[in-house]
């Protein structure tokens, strides 16, 4: 049965069993490796993709619940916060292995979507559900500030 | 390498998963505890007595994990039959929702999600959230949890809202159908919805 | 698949993936390579940085390739080629940093390159074979590196000299700039790079003196920080090569039991599954796609045989370590008279220690894609210990090690997993892929689960130390009995690692304590155990360091001494870079004012791997009666500061790393020897909500450069459990600190 839904701004048809993880169909059927998988349970976020917007963890969306929605991965990012987090990322040279990091990515733009000048708080809640093994998390929560600083100088500029 | 051997009698073990600890899911599988109809309570003659007999029935389903996880007080869900903090970390947020970032729909969808790589599901609902700040009761005796039930700037219900809300808001039902590896709410929730009419119908008394 | 899927996916492969492409033919995917073994051949593939790999790599010969470390493209671009995995410690761009930096390279031009297997070209000059440990990156290839990058220099600028007829010593290079003043005269590597490779390469060039460093010693930019935050970072995971056959593995459900019989009627009737077979570690499914490969790894109904399983609980287990670690053991070291200090001692204390088995628990789980096509094996993998790891292909499949071709794949963490001396895991997917009996390439992936249960833990050891204090506050006797077991027992590394009886890595960190305590032993019991374990960051030092400095800590106020004082006298003026460490770190938590109320400070001081680090550690309540560690504050000295801003990343993930199992994490089996934990809900890891404000000091040495992968993970564990103990009054002789809840 084909599943039809937009990936990366591109109607997309998935002919795959309709309970297959939206990870695998990313992954196995597109070939878009950014989103990667780390646990399978929803525990570690390094499979997170925007749906509909907002983040979701693409290990246990079975990809019928997709259908029709508009799915947005790493490699489909765009817009201001997208390039003010990844620009950051890179300043401060947050990842060490780095493959947990393009969920953090995906996680921390859609707290910047939401909330502009994030508090600690409002990161804590936001990224505790991204693992990072290498324990990179004092530079993500800095390079999330930096991210929200650079919007903020380029909006009054 | 020289090991050291415990002789087993049955030296064969069933196992559908490399390695899972089946004893677990075995017993989260257990039945369901029973609940009983209201019609077991007519013996009680006084009224009042009768009606606290009745929610103290209703009891063993609010205080039931599978419905008190997501009546905590504070701002962190519960999960399992033991109860912990939500793994991962996750709040309230507005409306029970989560917070940006993270919401509830980061991860739970409109059913329960089985997982691919081991036992268990992610639970589902198309309402999953918490229920409201005002109405948790994690650790809370069955005379609080009464009071604040009966108490519509605490519950947002009148008592035939609240009827309504036990005998078949869907996210309820859900603690009836939880999937496998989760012990089911006692009873039933028609039976549950009955004990709720049935304990308005005695006057709604609370246990002291 | 639709063919409108396909025509998105291939219309989304970028450009700069092109590179790995063969001869255009259009059978790459996603940069995948392996159309043929002629790709194979001319291709290097063990990297990918995208954009600036187009140049230098694939498919286009360097002009200029005057050793194994270094080549040079007609377009400038300077190819190094790393001979160590890179998982987020940063040897791609440390050892980059030797390179340019002898070179005068601007920072722009330089790509790195992870190299393949080859142990003659990229032996570990402290190992014997090709591989990455013991955080000795830095260490064996300071002189190695520099020197290519010298070398490389030279000839540049003698072919430069040549051209424009003047002496090689009127040249400078600045930035990738030669340049010949006098005449005005200036070009690029790219330029002369083809008359450079004409010229003969010197064996010993000149190397620059410290004070002429460009680069090593500033705070370079990672070169693999912006494909890693824009997922084009391929990893092994990624690959998918044409006719991909994706493979699962159904492992023992405790250590040691072997497969009795299968019933896999279930798992084959799942569209996609193509296979099942059993292999001497399991049950492996072969399938057209990850999500089929999966279900029929639920699917597969299998009956083991546990006759030679280990079936022991922890609980157990710790029983027997205790008993032995009550009698002394073989000396590690036995100065003095221990007996009788602690006889004719005014105070002794005693603390028995359990430390559980770890999982490493790698963000990428083990994996490997194999491909065994006309009597030859090329494999891509994270591989750590290339040598050994060549060494299971080739013997897996019975061809001479020519015939095997090994690629370095970027690894998603590893903190020891992928550093295998039996080379387990690519004999295991080695037998994955030969049990199929097809030349198509399989990929085998570890689910989660595979990963937690799947041992090569931490080892779980005991200790039990005795203390005694003289009247006077003096520490006069030291009695520390580890039991543990050897995981160098049987390997490639037994020879060098255990000398006498003594495994060096069992005691390491304990023997060589570096108090001035008169009497002291330090006594070893290698216990047997079915479990099989691993190094995991920092080896033992995480056991001996944690045992060590709080159990210091705790005669240091017994006996009514200040911990950081009472620390510096008992190294005395011999330990200079320990002294400097804790001098260092202890203003730098004093700069940072008085501690707040609600929380308390711990120290502790550990040197591993030749590194020397000082933890402070502020910590209070979380609220629920568990610890929060508020702020860490480190110096480390690790020689030569190659690049500060990698050391502090080393100091900070160590440190997160460290934290993290030493407030949560337990693998634990039950009677009967299953492991109880499966995944990240029970087995931790640290969460940015419990990560301290960390700020670490890097002191200035001159001393040759050692590792910093590791050394950071040591101190945190006791400098937390110090503050706790003062904070709390409670000593924590058991971890983790929080127990572990069902």
């Amino acid at each position: 049965m084909a599943v039809n839904f937009t990936l990366n701004g591109k109607p997309v048809s998935a002919d795959v069993d309709p309970e297959t993880p939206l990870l695998w169909v990313i992954r196995d059927t597109f070939r878009l490796t950014g989103t990667k998988f780390g646990c399978g349970i929803a525990q570690c976020g390094a499979c997170t993709v925007h749906l509909n917007g907002l983040t979701r963890r693409s290990c246990v969306t079975p990809v019928s619940q997709v259908g029709g929605g508009t799915v947005t991965t790493i490699e489909g990012l765009d817009g201001p916060e997208a390039k003010a987090i990844q620009d950051a990322w890179v300043d401060i040279d947050v990842p060490q292995c780095g493959f947990c990091q393009s969920g953090q990515v995906m996680s921390a733009i859609a707290l910047l979507r939401e909330i502009p000048k994030p508090s600690d708080e409002n990161i804590n809640q936001a990224m505790g559900g991204n693992i990072c093994r290498c324990a990179t998390y004092v530079r993500i929560r800095k390079a999330i500030h930096n991210a929200a600083d650079t919007l903020a100088s380029t909006a009054e500029g | 390498m020289k090991r050291i051997l415990f002789t087993l009698a049955g030296t064969v073990l069933l196992a559908t998963i490399a390695g899972l600890a089946l004893e677990t899911a075995s017993a989260a599988d257990a039945p369901a505890e029973s609940l009983k109809a209201p019609a077991a309570f007519e013996s009680i003659k006084d009224k009042d007595a009768r009606s606290v007999a009745l929610f103290e029935e209703m009891g063993k389903v609010f205080t039931h994990p599978r419905c008190s996880n997501c009546h905590p007080r504070g701002d962190s869900p519960r999960q399992g039959m033991a109860m912990h903090i939500h793994q991962p970390p996750v709040v309230r947020g507005a409306g029970g929702m989560g917070a940006p970032g993270m919401r509830c729909s980061t991860c739970h969808g409109k059913e329960n999600m089985p997982f691919v790589t081991g036992e268990g599901s992610i639970p589902g609902n198309p309402a999953w959230r918490l229920a409201p700040a005002e109405q948790g009761w994690v650790g809370k005796s069955l005379a609080q949890i009464c009071q604040q039930l009966k108490d519509p700037e605490r519950s947002h219900m009148t008592l035939a809202e609240l009827q309504k809300h036990n005998a078949s808001d869907g996210l309820v039902g859900w603690g009836w159908h939880p999937g496998k590896g989760r012990q089911p709410a006692p009873g039933s929730q028609t039976l549950f919805g009955e004990l709720t009419q049935a304990w308005i119908d005695t006057g709604a008394r609370c246990p002291q | 698949m639709t063919d409108l899927t396909r025509t998105m996916a291939a219309a989304d492969v970028p450009d700069d993936l092109a590179i790995h492409n063969v001869s255009g033919n259009g059978v790459s995917r996603r940069g995948f390579l392996i159309g043929s073994a002629a790709a194979a051949a001319t291709l290097m593939v063990g990297v990918y940085l995208p954009g600036k790999a187009r140049a230098a790599s694939a498919g286009m010969d360097p002009a200029f390739a005057p050793n194994a470390f270094v080549r040079v493209a007609t377009d400038s671009t300077v190819t190094v080629i790393i001979k160590h995995i890179e998982f987020g410690q940063g040897p791609a761009t440390g050892l980059s940093t030797l390179v340019a930096d002898e070179m005068d390279a601007d920072w722009s031009q330089i790509h790195a390159e992870l190299a393949p297997a080859n142990t003659a070209k990229y032996v570990n000059s402290l190992f014997g074979v090709q591989g990455t440990g013991g955080s000795t990156a830095m260490a064996n290839s300071y002189s190695q590196m520099r020197k290519a990058g010298a070398a490389a220099r030279t000839v540049l600028v003698q072919a430069a000299a040549n051209r424009w007829q003047v002496e090689p010593g009127e040249i400078t290079v600045s930035k990738g700039v030669i340049r010949h003043t006098a005449s005005g005269q200036q070009t690029t590597f790219g330029e002369v790079a083809s008359d450079a490779a004409r010229l003969e390469v010197p064996q010993q060039p000149t190397l620059k003196t410290p004070d002429q460093f460009t680069l090593i010693g500033t705070d370079v930019p990672k070169l693999d920080s912006r494909p890693k935050s824009t997922g084009e970072q391929r990893f092994t995971q990624d690959l998918y090569p044409d006719n991909l056959v994706v493979a699962t593995i159904v492992h023992p459900p405790r250590f040691g039991a072997t497969v009795a019989s299968v019933n896999d009627s279930k798992a084959r009737k799942i569209a996609g599954v193509i296979a099942v077979r059993t292999v001497p570690m399991g049950v492996a499914v072969y399938a057209e796609n990850t999500y089929a490969a999966l279900r029929g790894r639920a699917a597969v109904e299998v009956q083991w045989n546990a006759a030679n399983a280990e079936t022991r609980s922890t609980v157990e287990m710790e029983k027997t370590y205790s008993e032995a670690a009550k009698k002394p053991g073989l000396n590690a070291r036995n100065d003095g008279d221990v007996e009788q200090s602690l006889a004719s001692a005014d105070t002794v204390i005693e603390a028995e220690y359990f430390f559980p088995f770890l999982a490493h628990a790698p963000m990428e789980t083990l994996d490997a894609v194999i491909q065994f096509k006309d009597g030859k094996v090329t494999a891509w993998a994270g591989t750590q210990i290339q040598t050994l790891d060549m060494g299971a292909l080739a013997g897996v499949f019975g061809v001479d090690k020519a015939n095997v071709t090994l690629y370095t794949e970027y690894a998603g963490g590893s903190f020891g997993r992928r550093a295998q001396p039996g080379g387990d895991f690519m004999a295991e997917a080695a037998m994955v892929t030969k049990a199929l009996g097809s030349d198509r390439p399989v990929k085998l992936m570890w689910t989660r689960e595979n990963d937690i249960q799947g041992g090569r833990y931490r080892p779980l050891a005991v200790h039990r130390l005795r203390g005694g204090i003289d009247k006077n506050g003096n520490i006069t006797g030291w009695d520390q009995q580890i039991a543990v077991q050897s995981f160098m027992k049987g390997t490639a590394f037994e020879s060098a690692m255990i000398k006498d009886g003594i495994d060096s890595s069992a005691v390491e960190g304990s023997r060589e304590l570096p108090y001035a305590i008169a009497n002291l032993r330090v006594g070893q019991h290698l216990m047997d155990n079915g479990v099989p374990t691993l190094w995991w960051r920092s080896v033992e030092h995480t056991h001996n360091a944690y045992a060590n400095e709080t159990f210091l800590d705790q005669l240091l106020e017994k006996a009514g001494k200040d911990p950081v004082d009472g620390r510096l006298a008992l190294l005395g003026d011999s330990h200079p870079r320990y002294r400097g460490v804790l001098e260092e770190v202890a203003a730098m938590a004093g700069k940072a004012g008085p501690v707040p109320a609600g929380r308390e400070r711990g120290v502790a001081l550990h040197k591993s791997f030749n590194t020397y680090v000082a933890q402070i550690a502020e910590v209070s309540d979380n609220g629920n009666g568990e610890p929060r560690v508020n702020r860490i504050w480190c110096a480390v000295d690790c020689g030569v500061p190659v690049n500060p801003n990698v050391i502090r990343a080393q100091m900070e993930g160590g440190i997160g790393f460290g934290i993290g199992a030493v407030l949560y994490d337990a693998i634990t089996l039950s009677d009967g020897g299953h492991v109880e934990q499966t995944n990240f809900d029970r087995y931790r890891s640290l969460r940015i909500h419990e990560m301290p404000d960390i700020e670490v000091s890097v002191i200035r040495s001159t001393e040759a450069p050692t590792g910093v992968g590791e050394p950071g993970t040591p101190p945190s564990g006791p400098a937390i459990a110090n503050a706790w103990r003062r904070l709390t009054g409670h000593s924590v002789h058991r971890l983790p600190l929080v127990p572990v809840t069902a």
